[in-house]
């Protein structure tokens, strides 16, 4: 219909015309969708920051615009969220806890994920996929179980059990994140390097682990991130506040009694978010390559 | 690591890589099982063995207490059975699922459609839609919890103004807008997660069936329908299952919003397996009710492989 209507001038006009309504139609659909989906999803968050700043007599008072500075903002709660709670123990439980179970999960799925994506074995997809299958067993159906493990071994109640516990969840995930990233690596290379006289294992270590140094550290931070998330197995291993990790000490602990200090709170929840998000966001297009890329055969 | 690079420094000293000397390095089959066996080992230590744990204990009288093994037979499931909670449990979980998984697809899609399109200020609204998703699920609740408050939420507040209502809702207070609630934090939180993965199918497409479509007069709406969800209907598979999985088996939600409340309206399997099995302290009874997870999670997981499978014969 369109190219039979190219013949007079004054169509083309009303051609263009309609062409040009319907485009600046479709820009402003787009944008509102986009600011509405953004709203959306940040609101909750955007509610946090207001509240941590405000006082307490402006937050306790329901005839208060709630979106508002009804009294000056301040930022006392946030300053006790570091200087009289147990929040700076529970980001440093949560920091160390992550890098070491980041180092465990390197050292054994980076060589997991070469001998899946490169060394031929027959059984090396299916292998791989069953591995990743095993991130889909949810922590809640091990728990209990995972529970009196840990205790046998003397470490409930320690972090050193999360240590032990958390390489299940970020191994399947990194596997198959690495075997996408050394996928995109060709063959080539580590074959030079071994005409040059290394052995496999020379080529692995000398060129194949500098190569994917960008995968590897898109790893490092998932990893990083699943741990800090997890919740289940850090409210069941851990008790004692002093070995809590954010995920379960802000929202067990932050309480004084039954009442929760609401702007200490909604302050912890933005000073994590923010940041994590920001990374993620750094690394969103190269997790999306090495998920796809783990499905391709290599 | 120091270790390891002098090893290799000794095995660079130029050896023929195919003599008939082959040093173990340099076997293949051996290196396979070698580099992979450290990571099956640790997996399946610590989650096949727990499983079956899971399974044995299930049919034992363990308690935290007490925590040595007595053959308990069938006692468990019998009275999980007979436990109203267990069923309302049960319920709650296929409806949020269920509710939640329909949901997470139609605003996926959306939300994948408005992402891959090219706007000013992207690299921001991509950030603050991942917000939900990257943000640790216990915390990102607890901004729920305050955005729900009994007295303070400004929810309430809002509709105030407008003069819907008098008081306030009691959002988390009521059976109904309990479940509702939890529901609609699931879906928050895990429509970054489907569109992200439904965004990756979408650029997948070849952009010449789009431009084909196109020249052929297709409008936006039937090359969406007819073409678009057509061709990423696996993709769209994978996010939706992924979503059913993460809700069916959360607990978190459910621990931080309502804690199972009120009066049990809101309480998951998972939920109602930790405040069982932790909380009181019965392990077998709480191992007995999370096995319920798994006959569904298996289901989901084969889903997930024929839908993957499809996406590769494409």
């Amino acid at each position: 219909m369109a190219l039979s209507a190219v013949e007079h001038p004054a169509d083309i006009e009303r051609l263009r015309r309609q062409v040009a309504r319907r485009h600046i139609a479709a820009r402003t659909g787009l944008y509102l969708a986009a600011i509405g989906a953004a709203s959306l999803a940040a609101g909750p968050f955007l509610w946090s920051a207001i509240t941590a700043f405000k006082q307490n007599g402006d937050l306790y008072n329901a005839a208060n615009n709630p979106f508002l500075y009804n009294r000056p903002a301040t930022s006392d709660h946030v300053g006790y969220l570091f200087t009289d709670t147990t929040f700076p123990t529970f980001a440093w439980n949560t920091l160390w806890v992550g890098t070491l179970v980041v180092l465990i999960t390197l050292a054994l799925g980076l060589p997991a994920a070469y001998s899946l994506a490169r060394l031929d074995r027959p059984w090396g997809t299916s292998m791989g996929v069953a591995i990743f299958l095993v991130y889909l067993v949810p922590p809640s159906l091990l728990f209990l179980p995972l529970s009196r493990i840990v205790a046998a071994a003397g470490l409930q109640d320690s972090t050193w059990s999360l240590v032990l516990v958390y390489p299940t969840i970020t191994i399947p995930v990194s596997v198959w994140l690495l075997m996408g990233f050394l996928k995109g690596i060709p063959r080539d290379i580590e074959e030079q390097a071994m005409v040059d006289g290394y052995s496999r294992l020379g080529a692995f270590v000398r060129t194949v682990v500098p190569l994917a140094f960008p995968g590897i550290v898109a790893v490092v931070v998932f990893a990083f991130v699943l741990t800090a998330s997890e919740f289940i197995y850090a409210l069941a291993f851990i008790s004692p506040t002093s070995e809590k990790v954010i995920s379960t000490g802000v929202p067990t602990e932050l309480v004084r009694g039954d009442v929760f200090f609401w702007q200490s709170l909604q302050a912890a929840t933005v000073l994590v978010a923010v940041p994590i998000a920001i990374v993620f966001n750094l690394f969103l297009d190269r997790f999306i390559a090495g998920f796809t890329m783990g499905a391709v055969k290599g | 690591m120091a270790r390891t690079a002098e090893q290799v420094e000794r095995e660079a000293t130029p050896t023929p890589a195919r003599g008939p000397r082959r040093r173990l390095s340099d076997r293949d089959g051996f290196l396979a099982w070698a580099f992979l066996l450290p990571s099956v080992v640790y997996i399946v230590a610590l989650v096949a063995v727990p499983f079956f744990l899971a399974i044995a204990f299930s049919f034992s009288d363990v308690t935290s207490g007490d925590p040595s093994f007595d053959w308990g037979g069938l006692r468990n499931y019998q009275r999980i059975f007979d436990d109203p909670v267990f069923w309302r449990s049960l319920r709650n979980t296929f409806v949020f699922t269920a509710v939640s998984m329909a949901l997470i697809v139609v605003f996926g899609k959306i939300l994948a459609n408005i992402l891959v399109a090219d706007f000013r200020g992207k690299w921001l609204v991509r950030f603050l839609v991942l917000l939900p998703w990257t943000t640790p699920v216990a915390l990102s609740t607890i901004a729920w919890l305050w955005l729900l408050d009994s007295i303070f939420s400004p929810i309430d507040w809002a509709l105030r103004q407008a003069g819907f209502i008098d008081g306030n809702v009691y959002w988390l207070g009521r059976p109904g807008l309990a479940m509702a609630s939890v529901i609609a934090v699931h879906v928050w939180r895990l429509v970054p997660l489907a569109a992200v993965i439904m965004m990756a199918g979408l650029v997948a497409i070849p952009r010449e069936i789009d431009e084909a479509a196109q020249v052929d007069g297709a409008g936006f709406w039937r090359r969406m329908f007819e073409m678009k969800i057509p061709l990423t209907l696996p993709v769209v598979a994978v996010a939706a299952l992924f979503g059913a999985i993460f809700t069916f088996t959360d607990m978190t939600v459910v621990y931080v919003l309502t804690r199972g409340g009120p009066t049990n309206s809101t309480q998951t399997l998972s939920s109602w397996a930790f405040f069982r099995g932790i909380e009181g302290g019965d392990v077998a009874q709480g191992a007995a009710v999370a096995l319920f997870l798994f006959p569904l999670l298996l289901a989901a997981a084969i889903a997930i492989l024929r839908a993957v499978r499809r996406m590769e014969v494409m």
